[in-house]
């Protein structure tokens, strides 16, 4: 019963979302406000991560093939390259930006409604929907693609480092595998996913920050639950778009 | 002028608000007060939209609030300035950006225009020179003026107030009553205030509302209701035995005369 008044709750919230701004240069400067808070605010820890994951993944990678005769050693850079673009650098930037966009979105719409400054938005007239979360959703459907495209970049350069001290092959044998059977479908899934984990991650933080009620507590809790219920939805959403792209 | 009328509003099955029925006329200060938990802020949100009422109406100069179509309703609520109980400001935005928020929003102004106006709001509030900072960088009682600038930087033809004193001292508590009362005059504005404090009632209560358990217990003014015999009203006032005592002084004065 509560989902499907959740869901009613947060439908509502998305089509409130898209009426028309009164003054379009206020909406501007949220947006890029947004953008520079979830992408530059961000950057430093996605590529931390991405770079990592892609030196892990070669090793680990590579570590597997060791010793396997019929495998030829350039598809250490093909595994690598097909892993990140297609799963890690899409999944786990967006795991990483569920975390700290996420409960950064709901903490702050959840005290800006506790200290009643969407009331007071609300009492002159301003559409608060759409000044306070249109700007946050578009800013993240337009930033996370950039991270996620940065991050598989970092991971296949992580990789490649890593990979030198694997003594799996060597470094030309890597790059080719990078290349080897490229199909550019593939970044297109990625971006579709990272797309869609950016409208999730935004939306689901706006609609739990936007509709809290309580004091210090409930912010706390519903911060908590943004990045929970965004992590489950993009890992359920990525099993779907795998399941009907691929 | 805003009248309401038979304003209900029930949460969970508990009744907050039972036919509550007032005139608050413009040029005035209108308070609203009793115990927490009477229903004070519920009645203040219906009226301002933020609520809708079960029943009942809420007029604007003879317009039903709830009734307008959606772009009058916006017509309307850009005249209505609102005073938070926490002063409700932005924290990301300065002193000036808070009080130009509005202006922004609606106005047309050009930008040398629309600073004029936010330094006149600040000047008329006692904060020029105070553009630049940021809220947590004041103190409560600059909060709740930077409060009153936002809203009556628009020209308001209403102002609500929240328990404009909680939190504050009674010296300061006296500059902002002085200062509502001061705008309400100077602008003829409909100011609605609700309050739990006495001094305000006896300073600047042109016109008071008693709510007690939902339901308007009573209705008069700040001479008035020194000689009610309202026992809920009297035993919310006149709580202590300090105030009991003048109230019976301030009596028998009165009849000396």
């Amino acid at each position: 019963m509560r989902f499907v008044r959740d869901l009613g709750l947060y439908m509502k919230m998305l089509g409130r979302m898209f009426s028309r701004p009164e003054r379009w240069n206020m909406y501007w400067k949220e947006l890029l406000r947004q953008m520079n808070d979830i992408g530059v605010g961000s950057l430093s820890i996605v590529l931390m991560a991405s770079l990592f994951i892609g030196a892990v993944t070669a090793v680990q990678s590579a570590y597997q093939l060791y010793g396997t005769p019929f495998v030829p050693p350039y598809y250490l850079g093909l595994i690598v390259r097909n892993t990140t673009i297609l799963e890690l650098a899409p999944t786990f930037t967006c795991l990483i930006l569920a975390g700290k966009v996420g409960s950064n979105i709901a903490s702050e719409l959840g005290t800006m409604r506790i200290s009643e400054q969407i009331d007071a938005l609300e009492i002159m007239g301003v559409p608060t929907e759409t000044y306070l979360v249109m700007p946050r959703v578009i800013a993240s459907v337009i930033v996370v693609p950039i991270m996620v495209i940065i991050a598989a970049s970092a991971g296949v350069f992580g990789a490649w480092i890593a990979a030198n001290f694997t003594g799996y092959g060597s470094q030309e044998e890597f790059v080719y595998g990078l290349r080897a059977f490229f199909d550019p479908f593939d970044v297109q899934i990625m971006l579709i996913k990272s797309f869609s984990f950016g409208f999730l991650i935004s939306t689901i933080s706006c609609f739990k920050g936007f509709y809290v009620r309580g004091g210090a507590l409930e912010i706390g809790k519903a911060s908590t639950q943004a990045v929970v219920l965004s992590c489950i939805y993009v890992l359920l959403a990525d099993y779907v778009i795998a399941e009907v792209l691929l | 002028m805003i009248e309401i009328s038979h304003i209900h509003k029930v949460f969970n099955g508990v009744t907050v608000l039972n036919d509550v029925s007032a005139v608050f006329e413009s040029g005035k200060t209108n308070l609203i007060i009793g115990i927490s938990g009477s229903g004070k802020t519920v009645l203040m949100k219906c009226i301002v939209g933020l609520l809708q009422p079960d029943s009942g109406q809420v007029l604007f100069n003879k317009e039903s609030f709830h009734e307008m179509p959606p772009e009058r309703r916006k017509e309307v609520r850009r005249q209505i300035g609102m005073l938070f109980q926490g002063a409700a400001l932005f924290d990301s935005l300065t002193v000036e950006e808070n009080v130009m928020l509005p202006l922004n929003m609606f106005s047309h102004s050009s930008k040398k225009e629309k600073l004029e106006r936010v330094n006149f709001c600040l000047e008329r509030v006692n904060l020029a020179g105070a553009n630049h900072k940021f809220p947590g960088e004041i103190s409560g009682g600059m909060k709740k003026r930077v409060g009153i600038a936002r809203a009556i930087v628009l020209n308001p033809k209403y102002l609500f107030c929240d328990e404009p004193n909680s939190g504050l001292d009674p010296k300061t508590s006296l500059v902002i009553d002085e200062l509502i009362i001061e705008l309400t005059k100077e602008f003829n504005i409909t100011t609605i205030i609700n309050t739990h404090d006495m001094n305000s009632v006896m300073e600047i209560g042109e016109n008071i509302i008693f709510l007690h358990k939902g339901q308007k217990a009573w209705e008069g003014n700040s001479h008035q209701i020194i000689e009610s015999d309202n026992q809920e009203l009297n035993s919310f006032i006149f709580a202590g035995e300090f105030l009991r005592e003048a109230r019976d002084h301030l009596i028998s004065q009165r009849k000396k005369l």
